[in-house]
């Protein structure tokens, strides 16, 4: 388990020549398996940083490889294909599409993902399992999405980015939008799925004291440089 | 799955799309009404008189000729002599002619007279006959046939008492000779709907004692004298006529438009309504032009409520980015929404079309005379919907690029 998942090297980003905004970021590596939690606080760059590695943007110098693919070199329409292949993306908040079933938003990557949809035989089947593996309620798919509580819509982003078994989760402060008690459930089935289905996380988050459930910590500080 | 979850996303936001889906398709109904009004006014209007192959009267404009002679509008230039209307009666090529002769008035409704062939070969909209809705036709010397329109509107019923006015603006009436209504017509949507039909020998009685347009003072000839003279007209104002076979119409018009003993114009109806309504259709035009520009108009609204919609949706494109759509997806599916919308709005405004004519069309028919057909589209609808589904695509492509940008430069950022 010693191979690379992400490989960042001498990655160089900036919207124009102009902007005041400019980050170097000369070495990352993550391995396979490994569950990472970045810290930083907003404006650190860290947004821009899974932008990198989500293939929505583009360094300006500088390789990304994810599984030993150069991603940078990618078209943007594989970069897309890329994403939906091998990314189970989970954002802050406003994660569902509001007037879509629960069920139809956890298929929602597998149409577009052949690699992840091929890997189910029983799509429906498999997102009703992960919605009782997250603890929510039986009759989940009679909700339109919009109706479920944070914590639940959470959980339901969980269980999308989960769906087909992508080999990275990167998730973006998923439990800023919910309580505190709530938190430790959700981070609790969070790691439980993603140690069932041996996926690598990176997550980022500003709060240090959830620390212990990761493998490492990094400070965005530490691999980011601001240029000027 | 897109398909579905597009319908989704258009069902969420209901009420606004919904309004304007709304917009949309009263603004093509209203085309559409306009259209058809358009196309079956022309229609009623060119079919105002089927079936006569010729108009004569004297030498005059063939639209002045149409308009007094079916129209009753405005009046003729001269009369035509008995004698050249029997000419023209014999000639080989004629099957049949209606003499017609006008100038007088009744309330404002013009007098018309003719015999009893008229009721049998005019015809309208493309071969209706009229029809004696209460009574008969006229029997008596000093019967009369009143068109629908006149029996409403001066509410007169079977034997009521009429007495005809000399000229068309003259206070001098024919009161020595009282008229009794012996028939009213049913409803045609034509001008004979207001019209006073008499005999031609009653037109020739009551001019018994005028001269040039004025009564001989102190000749009073009493009715009983008059009915034992002989009233074959000396003049007629014009005639329908038919021919025998279509092929002999135009060396016929030319025969009589040349006719040595008396200046007359003959004119093929259908021709003379159709450069008529050159004149009358500009109007009809001109709605069809502002509906045009209300479609326009409310495509720019789809358009607007599009652009106000994608901020707010700004984070379900997110998702949809995240989730490994391409920008083109986005677009795509923005279009499709487009398509959607004006699809429903051309189903919807259909149905509002069909519905509002077929409400309508007895009443648009009696107060109008227009028989506004409530059938199948044409091949014109058809063309304009596909223009109007492409003209949505193509206008739906400025809010879809926005949303392009947007998916492009989002990336993992939700805009709240």
């Amino acid at each position: 388990m010693n191979e690379n998942i992400i490989k960042i090297d001498s990655v160089r980003f900036y919207w124009s020549k102009k902007s005041n905004f400019k980050i170097f970021i000369p070495s990352l590596e993550i391995r396979k398996g490994e569950k990472v939690l970045l810290l930083g606080e907003s404006g650190s760059g860290k947004t821009t940083l899974l932008s990198l590695l989500c293939g929505f943007l583009s360094p300006i110098s500088g390789t990304i490889s994810i599984n030993g693919n150069e991603i940078n070199k990618l078209s943007s329409k594989s970069k897309d294909e890329y994403r939906a292949d091998n990314i189970g993306i989970i954002f802050q908040q406003f994660n569902l599409l509001p007037y879509a079933g629960v069920i139809d938003n956890i298929l929602l990557p597998l149409y577009f993902s052949k690699v992840r949809s091929n890997s189910i035989i029983d799509p429906q089947e498999t997102a009703l399992q992960l919605c009782k593996q997250l603890r929510l309620p039986d009759d989940i798919n009679d909700y339109k999405a919009n109706r479920l509580s944070v914590g639940q819509q959470q959980r339901v982003a969980v269980a999308r980015a989960l769906i087909g078994n992508p080999s990275l989760i990167i998730a973006d402060e998923p439990t800023s939008s919910i309580d505190t008690e709530a938190q430790q459930i959700f981070l609790d089935l969070m790691f439980e799925q993603i140690y069932k289905n041996k996926s690598t996380l990176l997550m980022v988050s500003h709060d240090k004291s959830l620390s212990s459930r990761f493998d490492r910590l990094i400070d965005i500080n530490e691999i980011i440089t601001r240029e000027n | 799955m897109l398909l579905k979850l597009s319908f989704n996303s258009l069902y969420a936001r209901l009420l606004t799309v919904g309004m304007t889906i709304l917009a949309i398709s009263v603004s093509l109904m209203l085309y559409m009404s306009v259209e058809k009004l358009r196309t079956s006014a022309y229609t009623s209007f060119t079919d105002t008189i089927s079936q006569t192959d010729l108009i004569i009267g004297a030498r005059a404009s063939s639209v002045q000729l149409m308009l007094y002679s079916v129209f009753r509008i405005g009046n003729a230039t001269n009369n035509i002599t008995w004698e050249s209307y029997q000419d023209i009666l014999n000639k080989d090529e004629v099957d049949w002619a209606v003499p017609i002769s006008l100038g007088d008035s009744h309330k404002g409704f013009r007098v018309m007279g003719t015999n009893r062939d008229f009721f049998t070969r005019y015809k309208y909209r493309g071969g209706q006959s009229i029809i004696v809705e209460k009574g008969y036709l006229f029997d008596d010397l000093y019967d009369v046939v009143l068109g629908a329109g006149v029996a409403e509107k001066l509410e007169y019923g079977i034997d009521s008492p009429l007495i005809v006015s000399h000229g068309l603006q003259s206070f001098s009436d024919h009161d020595d000779q009282p008229f009794r209504v012996s028939g009213i017509l049913k409803k045609t949507g034509t001008p004979v709907d207001n019209t006073v039909i008499v005999s031609l020998a009653a037109i020739e009685a009551i001019h018994v004692d005028w001269s040039t347009g004025a009564k001989i003072p102190g000749l009073e000839t009493p009715i009983e004298e008059i009915r034992k003279m002989d009233l074959t007209p000396k003049n007629i104002t014009a005639a329908l006529l038919g021919v025998k076979s279509k092929l002999t119409i135009f060396s016929l018009q030319r025969w009589i438009n040349n006719y040595p003993e008396e200046a007359m114009t003959a004119i093929l109806p259908g021709a003379a309504l159709q450069e008529l309504w050159r004149v009358v259709g500009v109007v009809e035009n001109l709605l069809l032009g502002i509906s045009v520009v209300v479609i326009f108009t409310t495509l720019i609204g789809m358009t607007a409520i599009m652009f106000s919609s994608l901020s707010e949706r700004r984070r379900e494109m997110a998702i949809w980015r995240a989730m490994g759509a391409s920008p083109f997806t986005i677009v795509g599916l923005l279009m499709l929404e487009a398509i959607f919308i004006s699809l429903l709005s051309i189903i919807l405004s259909l149905v509002l079309l069909f519905i509002s004519l077929s409400v309508l069309q007895p009443w648009i028919d009696y107060n109008y005379g227009i028989l506004v057909n409530v059938e199948m589209l044409s091949i014109n609808d058809a063309y304009v919907f596909a223009l109007f589904i492409f003209a949505s695509m193509l206008i739906s492509l400025l809010p879809a690029l926005r949303a392009y940008w947007f998916s492009i430069n989002d990336g993992m950022t939700i805009k709240l």
